[in-house]
């Protein structure tokens, strides 16, 4: 059984959608245990998937049966499972579970009759996300691209805020560009290599012939350029900010820590198995320039964040900022920066899902929407703030939390290819998370404790009486443990991340070594 | 009139895709209409698919359905009439099929994969109708300045 | 933004069209996509001359589509049901409005009259025909063109015209809401329920060669050809339910009810 494990990832959640959408509709409470089990038998598949990983190298599953043994390579559809989408399988399943766990109450108030159809749309983004990480097929991920994205839109616009609505749209259109110019490249390089497979196209690439011709070149840039706005970098950022700042709360815990990420790996995946390091990093030699816009990405991000006075677009800026990150950490053409993108991805979504589920509590008991409604939190809601500072060091990266350590590789990266205006980005960037954050923390420690401002006050008693937590004085403030258990485990889990990123940078190498062309360029 | 015949003639459908997708382009960018919006999309998607289709085409070849074209070259097939309601499963079609000529058939796979496209395209295009009536609902327009100027002043039910 | 629009899309004009000189020309049966590089394998060439005899199925695009790449197709119809979902999460409202229906909207003079029922009796005349001809376009995806989404769409098209003609209640009493949910979850059962036979039985997800144990006298290869007329009732299910639940949800603006 162990064998078929790559499909069963996939199909758990799948079943666990058509499931709720069969038996979930008259009883809305049949709807949490159906997504529950389904992500536990995902992340039980994407955990042992791993460990075989780790011990016996890459997996290839040949999805009906058609593997090389039989027919050519490229005739039907292969998965592939190496060390590194392992790990962001990992880390999806991880993630989609927490914010299950955050969203047990939280879905029914945001979406009262509606709640089947949220736990369906967020069954099936798990499926397109997981999908995207496994496969080795460049159109079978635009397919599983566009599951992820339709029932992201979806889930944005269903909130009842009408801007939410309008940012939908925008997120529509953006994402439909997006994904169409990958598409095109796809085809460009459909029509030069007439293969899909990621493999056998790359093969076909390392001809010169065909690897220098301008349709190649264009295919690439098209590519990039429609993974680039998937991903939200830096001009092609408009649709980010408001999709995840006016949608409901469950919906930006599970977006804003998954869709970003995803698509960097897609792009890193792409430049790894499609095009190969040899032809991207030499051939192409657009390093240094794409490193270039990653700098103006990360800077803008930072500086547009200073800006906000709301906590949630702040976050959204900030993963802007950190998108930055990513993509010039990749682009830096050496082993150390590949690595801390790679790992930057893993840490980036658990400091995300982490300040974002603490946001939206603090918006949802204590109505602050503004950073300078933050006053007396800590006073208020200790443990709620203690797993936010926990994000928000990470985020600013300090040890031991995993914020530091992948700053600290994609700086090594950094300072190893020379590219010092990389450096100066991610520090000056850091340098803006420290103010912002302390900015936060100042305002919530020493900030006067407004008079309890009367509808607060209301609000929460409204919040705690049922959580059975309401009688002790010390936790009154707080929101209800479905909400902080997952905030908890999230601020644990980074720092787990960090103190053992050891072993999990040593995962990240051998999944590289054993990429197909991944000599000289990047070692 | 040389550049023409050497360059664009030969790649007519790669010409009249590009075009095709700048219409669809240019009005998902620049038009304020929200429906305007989506008939760029449906543009740009659908010149997309003109261009997948136009990879899978070979001169001289017919749709990629082995039995008619059994019956138009005449390849071992000596009874035009029984061969069509013969079951496939038969041995006798089957030797007569297998020795196909491969350019004689378009080629299947960008077909397939536009079928997917397609229905992508129709099911994005699905949601984002529900977006903009239900944007209609909340805003009373589909105007994208007149939606700006409503969140900007903040209307009944618009939270700033 | 008119001009930052029109710069956008120039760029990327010129960007498309700079590589267009390199293309193979147009309709060319050696070019990589339809022959392979450097006489390599073509996948292309492959699938015409093989499909035969791996699947039995004559028509090659219905065998590329629900067998050598079913894997994507059933996500494509993820997608569909994705879509049929996403609008039922933004614009279904339940009851609460109190916007009564207009019944005044229909034209009740002799005239309006004669119109009702020349249209009626062609509906009545043309739906049964129109959903045998999908019941073909389905079955018969193996030999002809056609399918399950081209069936299905002609399919979920005919409760269209029911409710076009008639009203949009019509229709609904016929394939009411509950019904068509149902429906288009039961057809993604079908696909995936078609692979995971083939993980039970020891072999790769939507391996349908093994489905022969299940299925009296067949070989793996005529297994296939069944298993792709399996699949596609799957997909045409999901499509006639989705493309009915849009034009309802959209004509209704979430109310599924007659009237503005």
């Amino acid at each position: 059984m162990s064998e078929q494990l790559p499909a069963i990832l996939l199909l758990s959640p799948l079943f666990g959608a058509l499931i709720t959408g069969l038996v979930g509709m008259t009883d809305h409470r049949r709807c949490f245990p159906i997504l529950a089990t389904a992500l536990t038998v995902s992340l039980f598949c994407a955990i042992s998937l791993l460990a075989q990983v780790v011990k016996s190298g890459p997996i290839d599953y040949f999805v009906g049966g058609w593997d090389p043994q039989r027919v050519p390579l490229g005739i039907g559809i292969q998965l592939r499972i190496d060390g590194i989408n392992a790990l962001l399988l990992v880390v999806i399943t991880t993630v989609a579970l927490l914010t299950s766990i955050y969203s047990i109450r939280r879905a029914g108030e945001e979406n009262t009759e509606k709640t089947p159809q949220f736990y369906m749309l967020s069954q099936m983004l798990c499926v397109g996300l997981l999908g995207i990480t496994v496969t080795a097929d460049a159109f079978n991920l635009f397919v599983l691209v566009e599951v992820s994205s339709l029932t992201s839109y979806a889930l944005v616009a269903m909130g009842s805020k009408p801007r939410g609505t309008m940012a939908a749209f925008n997120y529509i259109i953006m994402g439909t560009i997006g994904a169409s110019f990958y598409l095109l490249g796809v085809g460009y390089l459909y029509m030069k290599t007439g293969m899909l497979n990621m493999a056998a196209i790359h093969q076909i690439l390392s001809d010169p012939n065909v690897g220098h011709s301008p349709t190649v070149y264009v295919a690439f840039i098209l590519i990039l350029v429609g993974v680039w706005t998937k991903m939200a970098f830096f001009p092609l950022y408009g649709w980010l900010p408001n999709a995840y700042s006016y949608c409901p709360s469950t919906t930006s815990c599970l977006l804003a820590p998954l869709m970003t990420k995803v698509s960097v790996y897609v792009m890193i995946r792409v430049m790894l198995s499609v095009f190969g390091s040899e032809w991207i990093f030499q051939s192409l030699g657009w390093s240094h320039t794409v490193v270039w816009l990653a700098c103006i990405a990360i800077v803008a991000g930072s500086v547009l964040a200073l800006a906000q006075v709301e906590l949630k677009k702040m976050l959204c800026y900030l993963i802007v900022a950190e998108v930055g990150y990513m993509v010039g950490g990749a682009w830096l053409a050496n082993h150390w920066g590949m690595v801390g993108a790679i790992y930057h991805i893993l840490s980036d979504a658990f400091m995300t899902l982490c300040l974002f589920i603490a946001a939206n509590i603090f918006i949802k008991n204590r109505r602050a929407e503004r950073i300078d409604q933050l006053e007396g939190l800590f006073k208020k809601m200790p443990i709620t703030t203690t797993g936010f500072v926990i994000g928000a060091l990470a985020m600013i990266g300090v040890p031991p939390t995993a914020g530091f350590f992948s700053k600290w590789y994609l700086l090594r990266g950094g300072i190893e290819s020379g590219q010092w205006g990389y450096v100066v980005a991610l520090l000056i960037s850091s340098l803006v998370n420290a103010i912002l954050f302390f900015r936060i923390f100042e305002v919530a420690y020493f900030g006067k404790n407004p008079v309890e401002s009367h509808d607060a006050h209301h609000d929460h008693e409204d919040e705690t009486q049922p959580s059975s937590v309401g009688d002790s004085t010390l936790f009154s403030g707080e929101g209800r443990p479905t909400t902080v258990i997952p905030l908890l485990i999230t601020a644990a889990i980074i720092v787990l991340l960090g103190v053992f990123n050891g072993p999990i940078v040593e995962i990240i190498q051998q999944a590289l070594d054993g990429m197909p062309v991944v000599g000289a360029a990047i070692r | 009139m040389e550049f023409i015949q050497n360059s664009v003639l030969p790649h007519f459908n790669y010409w009249v895709y590009v075009i095709l997708m700048m219409i669809g382009l240019y009005a998902m960018i620049t038009k304020k209409n929200l429906v305007k919006k989506l008939i760029g999309m449906t543009i740009f998607q659908t010149a997309i698919i003109l261009f997948y289709v136009s990879i899978g085409v070979k001169t001289g070849s017919t749709i990629p359905i082995l039995e008619h074209h059994a019956e138009e070259h005449g390849e071992a097939v000596t009874d035009t009439g029984g061969h069509h309601e013969e079951a496939p499963g038969e041995h006798e079609s089957h030797d007569s099929i297998h020795a196909v000529d491969p350019d004689h058939f378009a080629n299947p796979l960008p077909h397939v994969l536009m079928l997917t496209a397609i229905v992508v395209g129709v099911s994005t295009l699905g949601v984002a109708l529900a977006i903009s009536q239900s944007i209609y609902k909340d805003f009373g327009t589909l105007e994208e300045h007149e939606i700006l100027e409503k969140i900007k002043q903040g209307g009944p039910g618009i939270d700033v | 933004m008119k001009w930052l629009g029109l710069i956008a899309t120039a760029f990327t004009g010129i960007l498309l069209l700079s590589a267009t000189p390199y293309f193979p020309s147009f309709g060319d049966p050696n070019s990589p996509a339809n022959a392979g590089v450097n006489g390599g394998v073509s996948v292309s060439q492959y699938y015409i001359t093989e499909t035969y005899t791996d699947t039995k199925v004559p028509n090659i695009v219905t065998a590329v589509l629900a067998d050598y790449r079913g894997y994507d197709t059933m996500f494509e119809t993820v997608v569909i049901f994705a879509a049929g979902v996403a609008i039922f999460a933004i614009l279904r409202s339940f009851g609460g409005t109190t916007i009564p229906s207009h019944p005044t909207a229909i034209d009740t003079s002799v005239e309006g009259d004669h119109q009702r029922i020349i249209i009626g009796m062609t509906c009545k005349l043309i739906i049964p025909v129109i959903q045998l001809f999908a019941l073909y376009v389905v079955a018969h995806g193996h030999h002809s063109p056609g399918g399950g989404f081209q069936g299905g769409v002609i399919l979920g098209a005919s409760f269209i015209l029911m409710a076009l003609a008639k009203e949009l209640d019509t229709a609904l009493a016929r394939f009411s809401e509950k019904r068509y949910l149902a429906l288009a979850c039961v057809g993604i059962f079908i696909y995936s329920g078609f692979g995971l036979l083939c993980v039970a039985l020891e072999r790769n997800f939507l391996d349908y060669g093994i489905l022969h144990r299940l299925m009296p006298a067949t070989d793996e290869i005529m297994a296939r050809s069944h298993s792709m007329l399996g699949v596609e009732v799957g997909v045409a299910f999901t499509v006639t339910a989705i493309m009915f639940a849009i034009y309802a949800n959209l004509s209704s603006k979430g109310r599924l009810e007659q009237g503005f």
